[in-house]
């Protein structure tokens, strides 16, 4: 019993963050209507794809700038896969080792090269923007893969929502997508937290720190980084997957650098070198982006870029270091010394 | 062989384009070590001030070769002081600035000018060579981009300004004790690459049109270009510039130019890693 205590204590935000999950994940469904259901749907999807950066960028120093990239193939590869097959098992594993893949090829070409975090960063943006432009220019019916067109610009619609494994005819309701997306995102953030406590998690969070020095430790810092890229690059592809599963339809807008950019604000907002803060850096920018879609007078591009520029020159570890580092041990201080002043006025008073 | 021609012009223009749109990202490269993120929006920036030029009734010429860069510099001058300055040293925090600020001016554009192409007249007519015709305007590219690299060589080479730049390039904690104000030549170089890219974007005006949101289709092609040459600006960009627009033009004559960009982008890939520091980091490493 005491044992308990003492983990649960030494964990209490992993413990808070898991009843929080699960409270939500039951509660919800029953208090909302389907619409804000959806909704919350989406920003548990985004908070999967802001964890897939907050890990490699966070905690393992990779400076990728065209995450979209893995984000869109997965869509692209689950909605291309199950139109074919007709059936959304298989095009789900598809939709992850496919990115994956791409991220492992990348990183071979990035990390044995040995190449500096400007040019990572520019690669990576780089090889998003030609994603987009390739895809962008599909319109039309001789571009096609087997039955899967795949639109150009158009995007694709009427893609079919994931189904129960093995059961066509079983596709999701939007319920149901809630309370998966709710649990794979519940599941990669303590996914996430074991692997980094892990012997690998922790080699990767030291490469972050000082790459040489692990290589004089005798640990191979490309490979660790090269590992770390390509799970990033596979969430990144499950989120892909689920959200043309909730929308039924993926464009190539999916791969653009604004969408880029917006997985980097979301973690520049919530704090890289934190997995809580991204995920409601996503929520609360993409809740931000979808207010701003209501009105006529201001682009949501300046929103986001003025939102870019003040974080990195006023605000730039974000702002859950801020809170937990400046916020908490002020209350804390304050605490105390209101708690020293009612010792003190106590002992006045004996 | 009037064929062979075209052809011919074809290459040199693609490599031109590819030298032009890359010159001023790459001065800031080799003098900071940054990408600006947010060149392709200084040559959208670039276009807009030839295309308002023009339409104010400004003769053409002084429209897309004096305005844009002065405009384009002006405004590159304002942005090193307000953002660049700040985070001086932070590479990655810069150019997460200049990406931030990409996408701050596109969204003011498309706020002024709406989500509609604008177009820049062609100053020059078509030239006919043997049966074929071709744009005199291609041929007008190619000049000034011989032109420009041969202006920015000489101010590198012999202005005063242009020694304390190398300096600078070279080793700016040595130059900064030798009395030179690197935070100063740092702050013209950026402008001066902006106001090489505000000059890209005028110069285009009238082959690509005019809309917010173009910049996102030079800049790949200017990323990789940079990256593949290099840290010496010149020798890099020209260098870079030869072997990836042949590459481009090869595969956009065996498919189509989309291809030719993907092509572009796996050379790249490739090349870097065989020469991580790029082209100049291996070979002509005492080049500019």
């Amino acid at each position: 019993m005491k044992f308990v205590i003492t983990v649960l204590r030494s964990n209490w935000r992993l413990v808070a963050v898991g009843v929080v999950g699960v409270v939500l994940l039951i509660a919800l469904p029953l208090l909302l209507d389907t619409y804000t259901l959806l909704q919350i749907t989406l920003y548990a999807i985004f908070g999967i794809l802001a964890l897939s950066l907050a890990f490699i960028w966070g905690y393992g120093g990779i400076l990728c700038f065209g995450h979209s990239a893995f984000f869109g193939l997965g869509a692209y590869a689950y909605a291309v896969a199950v139109i074919n097959m007709g059936e959304s098992t298989a095009p789900a594993v598809i939709a992850i080792v496919l990115p994956a893949a791409l991220a492992a090829a990348l990183g071979y070409f990035m990390f044995y090269a040995r190449i500096s975090d400007v040019y990572v960063g520019v690669i990576t943006l780089t090889v998003t923007l030609i994603f987009y432009n390739v895809i962008n220019s599909t319109a039309g019916p001789k571009y096609h893969i087997g039955d899967a067109l795949l639109g150009g610009f158009n995007g694709m619609p009427n893609v079919p929502s994931l189904n129960v494994p093995f059961l066509p005819d079983n596709t999701l309701e939007p319920q149901n997508m809630f309370v998966l997306s709710m649990v794979l995102l519940l599941v990669v953030y303590f996914g996430l937290h074991w692997l980094l406590a892990t012997r690998f998690g922790r080699v990767l969070v030291a490469v972050r720190e000082n790459e040489q020095r692990v290589e004089f430790l005798g640990y191979d810092a490309r490979l660790h980084k090269l590992v770390a890229f390509s799970i990033g690059g596979a969430l990144a592809g499950l989120a892909g997957c689920l959200f043309v599963s909730w929308g039924n339809y993926v464009s190539p807008t999916a791969f653009s650098v604004v969408q880029s950019a917006q997985i980097i604000i979301w973690i520049m907002v919530g704090g890289a070198g934190t997995l809580l803060g991204p995920v409601f850096g996503a929520l609360a920018i993409s809740w931000l982006t979808v207010e701003i879609g209501t009105q006529q007078w201001v682009n949501a591009n300046v929103i986001l870029g003025a939102i870019l520029l003040i974080f990195v020159l006023l605000v730039p570890r974000g702002i859950a270091p801020m809170i937990s580092e400046r916020l908490v041990p002020w209350l804390l201080a304050s605490r105390r010394a209101a708690g020293l002043a009612r010792d003190l006025s106590q002992e006045r008073s004996a | 062989m009037d064929l062979a021609i075209i052809v011919a012009i074809d290459f040199v223009y693609a490599i031109a384009t590819l030298a032009l749109i890359s010159l001023g990202l790459a001065i800031v490269f080799g003098m900071m070590r940054i990408i600006n993120l947010a060149h392709g929006e200084f040559m959208v920036m670039g276009s807009y001030s030839a295309s308002v030029a023009v339409h104010h009734g400004v003769n053409i010429w002084i429209a897309i070769l004096i305005v844009p860069p002065i405009a384009v510099g002006i405004i590159g001058a304002i942005i090193e002081r307000l953002i660049v300055r700040q985070l001086y040293g932070r590479m990655v925090e810069t150019m997460l600035a200049t990406w931030g600020l990409s996408l701050f001016v596109v969204g003011i554009l498309t706020m002024i000018f709406g989500d509609i192409t604008e177009g820049v007249p062609t100053p020059l007519p078509g030239i006919a060579i043997g049966g074929y015709q071709t744009s005199g305007y291609s041929l007008f590219v190619i000049a000034l981009s011989v032109a420009t690299m041969g202006g920015v060589y000489v101010i590198l080479r012999s202005s005063r300004l242009g020694l304390l730049a190398r300096g600078t390039m070279q080793n700016a904690d040595m130059a900064a004790a030798l009395g030179t104000d690197t935070s100063r030549i740092y702050a013209v170089t950026f402008a001066f690459g902006a106001a090489l890219a505000g000059l890209a974007g005028g110069v285009l005006a009238p082959v690509s049109g005019v809309f917010p949101t173009i910049g996102g289709s030079y800049i790949g092609r200017a990323f990789i270009t940079v990256i593949g040459g290099g840290a010496a600006p010149l020798v890099g960009t020209a260098t870079a510039a030869t072997l990836f627009g042949v590459i481009n033009q090869v595969a956009t004559f065996l498919s189509n130019p989309v291809y030719g960009e993907v092509a572009l982008l796996l050379a790249a890939i490739v090349l870097i890693r065989a020469l991580p520091q790029g082209i100049t980091g291996r070979y002509f490493r005492r080049s500019l």
